[in-house]
């Protein structure tokens, strides 16, 4: 199985040089990107500086860290100091930070080998990759589907085999749904595992940085590098232990609830990789319960308008006076202010600022934006109780199989296929996508394993047994990429 | 028969270290953009890390202006456009502010009802040169407190004393400099006018971001004619937010009602609840110093002095600890030194909150003990203690090296039978009953010496030489 342990072994054994395992991956990224769509910018110098520091290291015979020397791919909204970071909006086409992002700072200090930086929806907003503004990721399985959305490059370099792993963002279901769409695993951690120091935010209250891999014990271990305590982000708490040290294998015991009513998807081969995963956990000796989700109706509005309330805060800050795209000409600072804003923004971006705005405004406050809230205190009351009795909530992470291109579904339409993943985000708790099936296109399919607050160990170790048992054989590579 | 009132929401810079947010300095003046952060200038993706001392500084003010402590608050973003307004929301506190509650003496009898403070960050600024703006993001989230009034001010002169008093209780407790000129105090003027005795409010308008005394005086002064003058023609006052001009001295319209802000409050979900534990407060509480006004009273009622004299010297804390250093001694010729000769040497508002004067205090406690002593006369006092502003001596070694150490006693005796002897005609009115000319007597003693002879000393030596003659 290529992952990194793989990559690991040929830098180890010096099968490869760092320089060589590198200039493959870049070779592969310059060729696949035209048509995939995955990287809005190579770093190749970036890439190729870190990979001969590397084999410098080799060299002096010093034992590499877990992610040296590993090609990397990070979404294009974590600030990368010295390095453009566009959330693929016109806003930001040419917005270099002079600062780095808490997770990068943590990558980085791994040394492993920064490919380039990933497209997105813009500024996180959209579950198909296509409102970037540097045009659709395709899904490298089929370029007719999209790669799902936001972290869709990530998703599709990672599955496209164009970087080992990459980082991505999750605001409800950001980094989960891509990883079902393109057949590799998708780790949303809980509020406040992983710092958001850095990583330009949407919805401030539901945004968590994660793990694209494409195995189980990949992701334990780049989750293990950045889910370290950060000072600078006041929500933040870290994990104290290795879920990588913590993978046994073993779900003996362990309590599964599944909500078939609450939780069902409109799609029949995503219904049978659920049933399918819900069997072999079976087989392995976990406890299958029935369990219902309350307020489970309401999520969908909750998140969206409390999303989209502090999303119309956060992207407030884009004037065009201290950075990023600002018009020429002008008749005065209001002009010049809304002027940047209605040239700088895409529709999607555009719409969920208005409805956000809308939803705090005076004489709306209370009928949307505080229900909401209240709401959400509920559903976090609720959603917790149900990890007393159950370790972990087996669920589709898209009601729907992967989606085609151009498909013109409504936005409202497309904000429903979130129905899966956005409780997560709106209780905090963390969150797995597994490969677990295919439809009869071939298309990948996804299910979710949620677990308990800071328990990412659980539902990674639960993942991890799953693949072991069932060989890897949902997950799903193309070999357009890197064939070293 | 019309009155006007007023509430005040003063805005006042804190003086912690660093910013509220962020490590920066809060340092005022610098070249522009050098005191910032990827947080205080809102790059996208910065965090804001709440500053504790902040929370501490404000509920020091809370204390001093009786107010009740909420020990579980919380941030809100504040929503407007605003080039100095890098992250278009001010992080402040909305419904769960940090103190309620408290109240404000003033000396004329009137009590201004606190009704909440505050904290918060400030906001850069706007520089205007010629068509273009420039924007300086130093001062931006330098800490704030607001504190909010009841409308109980009737008058020009309860604002005035308001602030007045804000300062000195602000400057006691440490928690800012109070400087108008350098904005770390500033005042919104909320302002409504009724025909006196009706209880009643009229429509108010608020005046806007006022930094100096004459400018809140002028502003108010203006903006109450402006209104009764609406109300007398028949007309009605709109509601309305003025920016005051103060080359013109007048106020204009910044924006209407119609188009009043909608901040959009809603919580700020970077930072988490701001808890002050019961210990801490309790810290704060028993730490917290005299406060001017107590402090003026203990002046007067046991170190007799005057009430003008006592106000003047707890204006400003570290005049008032400077004047404590020699006050157990003799209070009133401590005070006459620092309210006659110190102040003279110190005439502006910041130098004299500032203090920074070449006499220390342990030298201070010297020159009012020879004094009080009789050691040296007052005139001679005077004149070392200019020489001490000057050189930062002791006062000791001046009257060592100027001379300045009385006289001596034979010599004293000498020159005062001169006077006798010189002055006949005194001498001779003197002894007709005129008192009036045995100050001539004296003056010539006094002449002689330079000064450096006690006058009462002479006039005992004299009387007593006289008294031979008869």
């Amino acid at each position: 199985m290529v992952n990194i342990s793989y990559y690991k072994k040929l830098l180890d054994t010096k099968a490869l040089s760092c320089t060589e395992l590198t200039k493959a991956f870049l070779d592969s990224a310059e060729k696949e990107n035209p048509s995939l769509n995955a990287y809005i910018s190579i770093t190749k110098e970036e890439a190729l500086k870190t990979a001969a520091e590397v084999d410098e290291k080799i060299a002096r015979g010093e034992s590499l860290q877990p992610l040296e020397g590993i090609p990397v791919i990070i979404k294009d909204n974590i600030c990368t100091k010295g390095i453009r970071t566009t959330c693929a909006s016109k806003m930001l086409e040419n917005y270099v930070p002079f600062y780095d992002a808490t997770v990068w700072e943590h990558i980085k200090a791994q040394n492993s080998v920064l490919i380039g930086k990933g497209n997105m929806d813009e500024f996180a907003m959209g579950s198909t990759s296509e409102t970037s503004y540097f045009g659709i990721v395709k899904n490298p399985h089929n370029p007719e589907y999209v790669a799902g959305g936001s972290s869709g490059g990530v998703a599709a370099a990672v599955a496209g085999k164009l970087a080992a792993y990459g980082i991505g963002t999750d605001t409800g279901g950001s980094i989960r749904q891509p990883a079902s769409f393109c057949g590799i695993y998708g780790l949303k951690p809980t509020y406040g595992s992983v710092s958001r120091y850095g990583i330009v935010a949407y919805a401030s209250s539901f945004d968590q940085a994660g793990v694209l891999a494409s195995c189980a014990e990949d992701t334990a271990l780049v989750f293990d590098v950045i889910s370290k305590y950060d000072e600078r982000d006041m929500r933040s708490v870290g994990f104290k232990k290795s879920t990588y040290e913590s993978l046994s294998g073993s779900v003996k015991g362990l309590k599964i609830g599944i909500a078939t009513e609450d939780l069902m998807a409109s799609d029949e081969f995503v219904n049978s990789a659920v049933e399918n995963t819900i069997n072999v956990f079976k087989s392995m000796g976990a406890e299958v319960e029935e369990i219902k989700i309350p307020f489970i109706k309401e999520c969908l509005p909750v998140y969206y308008i409390l999303a989209c309330a502090e999303a119309s805060s956060n992207l407030g800050r884009f004037d065009g006076i201290r950075y990023g795209y600002h018009v020429e000409d002008y008749e005065d600072l209001n002009d010049m202010i809304s002027r940047t804003r209605s040239e700088g923004f895409g529709d999607e971006v555009k719409r969920r600022i208005i409805f956000g705005t809308y939803v705090l405004s005076s004489g709306y406050f209370d009928a949307y934006y505080k229900k909401a809230q209240r709401l959400r205190e509920s559903i976090i009351k609720e959603i917790d109780k149900i990890f007393k009795s159950c370790d972990i909530v087996l669920a589709p992470t898209v009601p729907v199989a992967p989606l085609k291109a151009g498909a013109n579904i409504s936005p409202v339409d497309l904000y429903r296929t979130d129905i899966c993943t956005c409780a997560a985000n709106i209780v905090g708790l963390p969150s797995i996508s597994v490969p677990a099936g295919f439809t009869d296109d071939n298309m990948p399919v996804g299910i979710q394993l949620i677990g308990g607050r800071f328990k990412e160990d659980v539902i990674l170790n639960a993942a991890y047994a799953f693949e072991k048992e069932t060989g890897g054989e949902y997950i799903k590579l193309s070999e357009m990429g890197c064939g070293v | 028969m019309w009155e006007m009132v007023i509430g005040l929401e003063t805005h006042v810079e804190l003086s912690t270290k660093t910013k509220i947010f962020c490590s920066c300095t809060t340092q005022f003046g610098g070249e522009p953009n050098t005191h910032c952060c990827p947080v205080c200038t809102g790059q996208p993706g910065s965090l804001p890390l709440l500053n504790k001392e902040v929370v501490r500084y404000g509920v020091k003010a809370g204390l001093a202006l009786g107010c009740h402590i909420n020990l579980v608050s919380k941030m809100d973003r504040k929503h407007y456009v605003y080039p100095d307004m890098p992250k278009a929301y001010q992080i402040s506190q909305f419904d769960i502010p940090l103190c309620e509650h408290g109240k404000v003496e003033l000396e004329n009898g009137t009590t201004i009802r606190v009704n909440r403070i505050h904290i918060e960050e400030d906001a850069g600024k706007l520089i205007h040169e010629g068509s273009t703006y420039l924007v300086d993001y130093n001062r931006c989230g330098v800490p704030l407190i607001e504190i909010v009034t009841a409308p109980d001010f009737r008058s020009v002169e309860d604002v005035l004393l308001y602030l007045e008093k804000l300062q000195g209780i602000m400057r006691t407790i440490g928690v800012s400099d109070c400087r108008m000129q350098e904005g770390s105090l500033r005042c919104d003027v909320n302002m409504s006018v009724r025909p006196k005795g009706s209880d009643k409010f009229g429509t108010r308008t608020e005046i806007k971001n006022l930094n100096s005394f004459t400018a809140i005086e002028n502003a108010i002064n203006y903006e109450f004619e402006r209104q009764v003058d609406i109300l007398e023609s028949g007309g009605q006052v709109e509601q309305e937010t003025l920016h005051f001009n103060s080359d013109t001295g007048e106020t204009v319209s910044m924006r209407d009602k119609e188009n009043a802000n909608d901040y959009r409050y809603f919580r700020e979900p970077d930072v988490v609840t701001v808890r002050v534990s019961k210990e801490e407060y309790d810290e704060l509480l028993a730490s917290l110093p005299e406060l001017p006004d107590q402090r003026m009273r203990r002046y007067v009622e046991n170190l007799g002095l005057t009430e003008t004299d006592a106000k003047l010297l707890v204006k400003y804390r570290r005049v008032a600890e400077f004047f404590e250093a020699a006050a157990d001694i003799d209070a009133k010729t401590a005070a006459a030194f620092i309210l006659t000769n110190i102040f003279k040497s110190v005439p502006t508002e910041v130098e004299r909150e500032e203090w920074q004067i070449k006499v220390s205090p342990e030298n201070f406690r010297e020159l009012v003990k020879l004094t009080s002593s009789g050691k040296i006369n007052r005139n001679i006092a005077k004149r070392v203690l200019d020489r001490m502003l000057e050189t930062g001596s002791a006062p000791a070694e001046i009257i060592d090296k100027e001379k300045l150490g009385g006289v001596d006693e034979a010599e004293f005796e000498a020159i005062c039978r001169k006077a006798i002897e010189e002055n006949p005609a005194a001498v001779a009115d003197y002894k007709g009953g005129k008192e009036k000319a045995f100050q001539a007597l004296i003056g010539y003693v006094m002449r002689l010496t330079r000064g450096a002879a006690n006058p009462a000393q002479t006039e005992a030596k004299l009387k007593e030489l006289l008294n031979e003659e008869a």
